[in-house]
């Protein structure tokens, strides 16, 4: 238990790691999936059903073959070796991206399409066309969206797979809760595995929580405006 | 109310942008599980990149992963204990030169009841061929690391084929040393572990040292340098800076002064 009682210090670069890489890499992932989901619930296109399955079916992406996907990518002996990128958060967060990015995309897709179909004739009337219509339609969705995020921070902070082989768990530049809870359990460290699984739930909470208090807000107001 | 999202998104970018400042002179060390989950690195590392100033970043897999991850470039250092397939490492020309570091040894484990009758024997052969004979559950890493390795070649020596019985008393689980021993424990299994990671596992739960004092059971480690003409990026001078003080007499110092409940877990041999 030292770790927790004794080590604060080094316990919460981990936990601060662990929060920067999963919070950038929904950061970029919601600035790709959101356009692109959205876009692709006004667009109307051949294959636009199948590209729809597709993206659903991404969320569903196995950490560990992204992870595999990624390190080939980054690797010396890979095409993106030369940025020796690889076993720094970067890579982590590269890796997050492409697992949280279908998650975003195609929880915004559904909600912008069910926004859409709601307001389409309105939005139309005004002379707005489709694909101009994604701003507004994203912004007034942006409270169902705000969970679409949260999804995708779910997934990235609870994840293993992908980071601990693109970050490769060193102490003190790649060691983030999950590869810590792996590594003490590979110890035979079980009662302070557990205790690092209670602080990685209780971040996932935290951020969780503070997110939902913040639509809630949002909702009031707008409700006070309205 | 939109204040309250730019908030909120500032303190994300804020968040992120202190990421980690690290140092840019540092290795990357490929080595192995028992090296790590054994705490020999975070108790030897230190020293030296006080003295050197080269931070050493420690990726601890499987030898068979850490040599694959080496010939890709991803590590200027290797640090394992497979001494035949560190031999073809440099041969392919993957490594410049192997040096001994240290050696400990191997240590047959298993549940305190002992089903297969093998406690206090010194013969890993004759250990693993009652085993066998009594059908008691064996849990292998299975992972094609250094450990693996070695229980492979003493299962080779008792004419026995162990791949018939995978899946039945014969399990593989895949994983590292600690993962195996924690499954080894759940399931009652005998298991083969370096004597390290052994000492200095944390759920030893009814499991115990059955069979060990095998001159067979001997286990080197071994490091080399990751050859800078196969791959450029190879920052040779740091690692072979490290490789010197490994090798050297305050890195042997170092490796014999780790103890772990009174007990010393890898006694230096480098020449």
């Amino acid at each position: 238990m030292s770790l927790i009682l004794h080590g604060d210090a080094e316990l919460w670069a981990i936990v601060l790691l662990s929060l920067q890489v999963s919070m950038m890499a929904v950061l970029i992932a919601a600035l790709i999936g959101m356009p692109l989901g959205a876009a692709l619930a006004v667009a109307r296109f051949r294959g636009r059903q199948l590209l729809i399955i597709l993206l659903n079916a991404l969320m569903g992406l196995p950490p560990v073959v992204v992870g595999l996907l990624v390190y080939l990518t980054l690797s010396r002996s890979g095409p993106l070796g030369v940025l020796e990128l690889l076993y720094t958060p970067t890579a982590m967060i590269v890796a997050q991206v492409v697992l949280v990015t279908p998650i975003v995309a195609a929880l915004t897709r559904q909600t912008i399409e069910t926004l859409d179909a709601e307001y389409a004739e309105q939005l139309r009337s005004f002379g707005v066309s489709r694909l101009a219509s994604v701003p507004t339609l994203l912004w007034d969705g942006r409270i169902a969206l705000a969970t679409a995020l949260l999804a995708g921070f779910g997934r990235a902070i609870a994840e293993v797979g992908a980071v601990i082989i693109v970050g490769g768990n060193i102490n003190h530049v790649t060691r983030v809760m999950t590869t810590t809870i792996a590594l003490e359990t590979s110890k035979g460290n079980l009662a302070l595995a557990l205790a690092l699984g209670v602080i990685l739930i209780g971040m996932a909470i935290s951020v969780t929580g503070a997110v939902s208090l913040l639509s809630l807000r949002q909702e009031n107001e707008t409700m006070r405006h309205a | 109310m939109i204040g309250s999202w730019i908030r909120a998104g500032m303190l994300t970018v804020a968040l992120c942008a202190t990421a980690a400042v690290a140092e840019e002179n540092f290795i990357v060390v490929q080595s192995t599980t028992s090296t790590q989950n054994s705490g020999l690195f975070d108790a030897i590392l230190p020293e030296f990149q006080e003295k050197s100033g080269i931070e050493v970043r420690v990726v601890a897999v499987g030898t068979g992963q850490a040599i694959k991850n080496a010939v890709n470039g991803d590590g200027d250092v290797l640090l394992v204990h497979a001494k035949p397939a560190e031999e073809k490492f440099v041969a392919d020309g993957w490594g410049v030169q192997r040096q001994d570091v240290m050696y400990n040894d191997f240590v047959l484990i298993g549940p305190e009841s002992d089903p297969a009758g093998i406690a206090g024997g010194k013969d890993i052969v004759a250990a693993l061929g009652a085993i066998a004979e009594a059908q008691a559950p064996f849990a292998s890493r299975g992972d094609d690391s250094g450990t693996h390795k070695a229980e492979l070649r003493h299962w080779g020596a008792t004419g026995i084929d162990v791949s018939a019985a995978s899946g039945d008393w014969y399990r593989e689980t895949g994983s590292g040393m600690g993962a195996t021993l924690n499954a080894a424990a759940g399931m009652g299994a005998y298991v083969l572990s370096d004597r390290a990671t052994w000492i200095a596992f944390g759920n030893k739960d009814g499991m115990k040292i059955l069979v060990e004092g095998d001159p067979r059971l001997f286990n080197q480690y071994g490091v080399i340098l990751v050859n800078p003409e196969k791959h450029p990026g190879v920052k040779a001078e740091e690692g072979q800076a490290f490789i010197d003080w490994l090798t050297g007499d305050a890195g042997q110092a170092a490796i014999a002064g780790y103890t772990r409940d009174g007990q010393q877990l890898f006694f230096p041999n480098a020449e």
